[in-house]
């Protein structure tokens, strides 16, 4: 296999006396699609947030193209473009409107002429169906479209990876779709991404990969049939019972 | 009331209103730098500067500015630093000021969720990029109330300049009581002058916070 795109190894991450992470250790093939799932609390949104040096790490390694990312490091900036990530609440910049939360990073930081991410951008709108919002503000739109837009404004930043941090807990079932699809499509395309969620559904279609955290460790880390049908973990099985209803009549 | 009188000595307000301005303007402008800079190391955090702010605003903010000035006016002097009323009274409005504005500034800067710090630099953004581009400019709408609030306040304040034999509104207003006993008018237009200076500040204020609220985001 070739070199990954990504490679954690052994990290470790604690608050005060508490591990959150303990000794994790993945690597992320490019074009790979990874679910991350566990109970809330488990670490996964945490794991993201330590991938993009949100937050400083006690023990190990995350490197991308075998460049180590690290907190507070001079080039943080420059590795951080390469990796695009949405979040559960609405990120957009309430200040801007839509086409200028997408062209903001592109030009300030890319250097990248106005016109040419402008049309990258609207093109892109066009694909999420919303192109007839660019000038709108944040609060104009929904939390589906704000999602939308949120993961407009990643790709334009061109990133080798995507990451999803629960971006559909917040939104009303209609919308959780619109966004959903958004995602699949990438997946299609050949993104590499790591996602994390609750919609197990979602996870079984999109996933090459599932890895089911519990209590800061990998517990298992499988593709998303065996997950589903054959779990080895009691914990895994007692998760995914969770997502089962027997009828009450 | 005496119009005659009134007439006579209009020229002599409206010199002391221009020194009024020109120093309330100054200090107040100087005020905001301050403001700024001790927002900025208060958000952030950074060490020693941040203490340092600290006592700073805790000093200013509890004492009257009236002694303030006295002590840079009649104190400094005593260690070797002279400087004239005119600066003095800049500086004394700006030692005042820069704690009001720093806290108005504060407030507006944690009124933003850490998400909006956090998305900037996840799109690659430096630290300095993300608060440019993407916290002050929320930050500085928020507290444009405060702000606001602050510069009326900061130009009221300016009438205890007399105190230090400077010849503002008030002092001006003063000697003419003294030399003619004309209280009414004397004060009559003290009080004009000081709506004149004022009331334009707060209109123009609350028309600020009207655009902000309802057009700045997009309604």
């Amino acid at each position: 296999m070739a070199e990954p795109l990504l490679k954690i190894e052994h990290l470790t991450k604690k608050f005060e006396n508490n591990i959150v992470l303990d000794d994790i250790s993945f690597d992320v093939a490019q074009g790979e699609v990874i679910v991350v799932v566990g109970a809330s609390g488990c670490g996964k949104s945490t794991l993201l947030r330590c991938i993009n040096a949100l937050e400083p790490i006690q023990g190990g390694s995350i490197k991308l193209h075998g460049e180590e990312i690290v907190y507070g490091s001079k080039n943080l900036a420059k590795m951080r473009q390469q990796i695009g990530m949405v979040f559960q609440s609405y990120d957009l910049f309430p200040h801007k409107n839509v086409i200028d939360n997408i062209l903001l990073a592109p030009m300030k930081v890319q250097k990248r002429k106005k016109s040419e991410v402008r049309e990258e951008a609207m093109e892109l709108l066009r694909r999420v169906g919303l192109d007839d919002k660019a000038e709108s503000y944040p609060r104009q739109l929904s939390g589906g479209q704000k999602q939308r837009v949120a993961i407009v404004r990643a790709l334009c930043m061109h990133p080798v990876m995507l990451l999803f941090d629960e971006v559909t807990a917040a939104l009303d079932p209609e919308m959780v779709r619109e966004v959903l699809d958004v995602m699949l499509s990438l997946a299609k395309q050949g993104r590499t991404m790591i996602i994390v969620t609750h919609e197990m559904q979602f996870a079984r279609a999109i996933a090459d990969r599932i890895l089911f955290i519990d209590k800061g460790k990998i517990v298992e880390d499988t593709d998303p049939d065996t997950f589903f049908e054959h779990p080895a973990s009691d914990r895994a099985k007692q998760f995914l019972n969770i997502f089962n209803f027997e009828r009450s009549k | 009331m005496n119009w005659d009188f009134i007439q006579e000595y209009l020229p002599l307000y409206e010199s002391a209103a221009l020194l009024t301005v020109k120093i309330g303007v100054a200090g107040i402008a100087l005020s905001i730098v301050i403001g700024f800079l001790c927002a900025v190391v208060l958000f952030f955090k950074i060490p020693v500067l941040r203490q340092a702010v600290s006592v700073y605003i805790e000093i200013s903010r509890n004492t009257p500015l009236l002694i303030q000035l006295f002590f840079i006016y009649y104190a400094l002097p005593k260690i070797g630093i002279k400087i004239n009323p005119e600066v003095c009274g800049m500086v004394g409005l700006a030692f005042l000021g820069g704690s009001y504005m720093a806290e108005a500034f504060r407030s507006g800067l944690e009124a933003i969720e850490p998400i909006q710090m956090e998305s900037a630099l996840s799109l690659g953004m430096e630290k300095s990029q993300a608060l440019r581009y993407v916290v002050l400019p929320q930050a500085v709408s928020i507290s444009v109330p405060a702000f606001v609030a602050n510069i009326i306040f900061l130009l009221k304040e300016t009438s205890v300049f007399s105190a230090i034999s400077l010849m503002d509104l008030m002092f001006t207003a003063k000697d003419l009581i003294g030399q003619y006993y004309k209280t009414t008018e004397s004060l009559f237009l003290l009080v004009v002058f000081y709506l004149i200076i004022l009331l334009p500040v707060s209109l123009l204020g609350s028309f600020i916070e009207r655009r902000l609220r309802y057009a700045g985001f997009g309604s």
